[in-house]
């Protein structure tokens, strides 16, 4: 099972000392993030696409071109690449450049965005999110597979005789995961295509969340990729950590009440009730997170979203050691211990190229 | 026996309240005009009240907290809704239109709807087809014909005023347990059978 971090980018107030990063702050604090989370020992950073303020992470190839220079081992992924409004073309191209870099460490999560205004300004419709999903994808899924592309579709200029450059590393395409919170036609995609799923599991009760995964696990099976049970599941979760839990409590609350997501709704104590999010010590997040999957089944990734809310950076650091040196060893030798021989790892690019390679030797044994 | 769910919406804030009294007594006139059918009528009233900090949960975060979800889920499973609100700065209360607002788009298409208001002075009286019928309408609802406003005076009984409102409140219940009895459940959970991968793709570039 793979532990990473996701990263929202959004550049907040510090409600605590009243002081706002600068961008330039922010951008090369998410690096940080990124490297630190290599360093504690997990396995996936991702980082979220805005383009609108108070985002900064408008151009996700070129901080995870950087942070792969830097790095050795970790996954380099998305949360959420905009399948609506970029170009299916330059997605293909730019993370299959990505892949070359840093050596096929490179998965991405699809999803749309909600951001109204953003789809004009790329000359959309946020109504027809959905079918531009659909299309988008289906056009990338044939430029990583298809070494000339012949294509005609609604929401973009037609292709003659195209190939996009460079093809993906090894002949193998990155791993993508669908990210949707509510929408089955994303889960249907996913399973269709035999794709990853991820639900972001930090606003929903989990009795919605499960309707949606156990969608996509039985539709998985429908297209023949294997067993509900061997779908590629993945979750989000958010958690603040300290030794003592009052502790957890106390210092996170500022940044609870005055988070733009949060803010002036539920009361923290509702909140952590009602959603996934965990204020606590660590053996409580241990507890949570083993409860999703109680709910969920067993699944291959969970990121935890950390660095957001105006959190200062040293304290989300401090986050990280928690996470990797009491969290995440535990998580792994718990789910591990839990997990049925049958069910999967989340697939990266050693495994599909072996996956590959075995079909090319036994065309007849389906991989 | 037939059963059909009633779930009726009271915005009232005063305790006791008339929006309380109206609603209750819509209430009554659909349960009788059920009964004369053969249908029991089974029935669950919402003080918003109650729901209020709920709401506003749901409004700013979407989560929905605390007796929320359940009152939702009896929404969406109605097959009809008495809807009564006070009348504020000449239209519903905020809190009446906050609670509409946080159901999801779609669940209250084609549910038959009996709207009330309550106000101070019968001027008022046109808010049921300024504010309420149209909002109901957007959100594709069948609203019965006859909607219920009682000012103050209405509960006096001078000039007749209380023998019409009696009146008003039975034609509204009989209306809406003719419509409660034909509803027909919808089975819409679109987490159920998904519309199948091929037909999304109709009429899209592949």
């Amino acid at each position: 099972m793979q532990f990473g971090i996701f990263s929202v980018g959004d550049v907040t107030t510090d409600p605590t000392t009243g002081r706002t990063p600068t961008e330039h702050e922010r951008i090369k604090a998410m690096v940080e993030i990124a490297l630190k989370a290599e360093e504690v020992g997990l396995d996936v950073f991702a980082t979220g696409e805005h383009h609108n303020p108070p985002f900064v992470p408008s151009s996700p190839t070129t901080m995870l071109g950087y942070i792969a220079a830097r790095t050795e081992r970790i996954v380099l992924s998305t949360a959420t690449t905009l399948i609506t409004t970029n170009d299916p073309v330059k997605i293909a191209e730019d993370y299959a450049f990505l892949q070359h870099l840093a050596d096929g460490r490179v998965d991405l999560m699809m999803g749309r965005g909600n951001t109204g205004p953003v789809y004009p300004w790329f000359g959309y419709d946020i109504r027809e999110g959905i079918p531009m999903a659909l299309e988008h994808y289906n056009l990338l899924h044939r430029l990583w597979r298809e070494d000339v592309v012949d294509w005609e579709g609604r929401f973009r200029t037609p292709l003659q005789g195209f190939t996009a450059t460079p093809r993906p590393l090894d002949g193998v395409p990155p791993f993508v995961w669908h990210g949707s919170i509510r929408s089955p036609e994303i889960a249907e995609q996913a399973a269709y295509y035999g794709d990853g799923f991820f639900h972001n599991n930090i606003f929903w009760p989990a009795t919605h969340t499960k309707k949606l995964i156990s969608l996509y696990r039985r539709r998985y099976e429908h297209y023949g990729h294997g067993k509900a049970d061997q779908a590629i599941v993945g979750l989000g979760g958010q958690v603040f950590m300290r030794k003592n839990s009052q502790d957890a409590v106390k210092e996170f609350r500022p940044y609870f009440d005055h988070a733009p997501v949060y803010g002036g709704g539920p009361s923290l104590e509702e909140f952590t009730r009602e959603t996934p999010l965990t204020v606590g010590s660590p053996q409580q997040v241990i507890d949570r997170t083993l409860t999703f999957r109680d709910m969920f089944g067993d699944y291959q990734r969970q990121l935890f979203l950390m660095d957001h809310a105006g959190l200062p950076l040293k304290t989300v650091l401090e986050q990280l050691d928690l996470l990797g040196e009491e969290v995440v060893p535990v998580l792994r030798e718990e789910f591990a211990a839990k997990r049925p021989a049958r069910v999967p790892d989340a697939p990266v690019h050693a495994s599909l190229l072996a996956a590959k390679r075995a079909e090319e030797e036994n065309p007849e044994v389906p991989a | 026996m037939t059963v059909r769910r009633i779930v009726t919406v009271s915005a009232g804030l005063s305790t006791p309240s008339s929006t309380r009294l109206l609603a209750d007594r819509l209430t009554a006139a659909t349960e009788r005009a059920l009964g004369d059918k053969g249908i029991r009528a089974e029935v669950r009233t919402v003080e918003l009240r109650e729901l209020a900090h709920d709401v506003m949960n749901a409004m700013v975060t979407q989560v929905p907290t605390g007796e929320l979800p359940g009152v939702l889920a009896d929404v969406a499973d109605a097959d009809g809704i008495i809807a009564v609100t006070p009348v504020f700065n000449a239209s519903y209360s905020g809190l009446f239109k906050s609670f509409f607002d946080v159901i999801e788009p779609g669940v209250l298409d084609s549910v038959p709807v009996l709207i009330g208001a309550t106000g101070g002075s019968p001027r008022h009286s046109l808010v049921l087809e300024h504010a309420l019928r149209p909002m109901f309408s957007y959100a594709r609802a069948l609203v019965v014909p006859t909607g219920v406003y009682a000012a103050s005076e209405d509960w006096g009984s001078g000039d007749g005023g209380a023998r019409e409102l009696n009146e008003r409140v039975e034609r509204a219940g009989r209306q809406l347990a003719l419509s409660a009895a034909d509803h027909e459940k919808r089975d819409d959970d679109p987490y159920g059978e998904p519309v199948a991968f091929a037909d999304l793709m109709s009429g899209l570039g592949t």
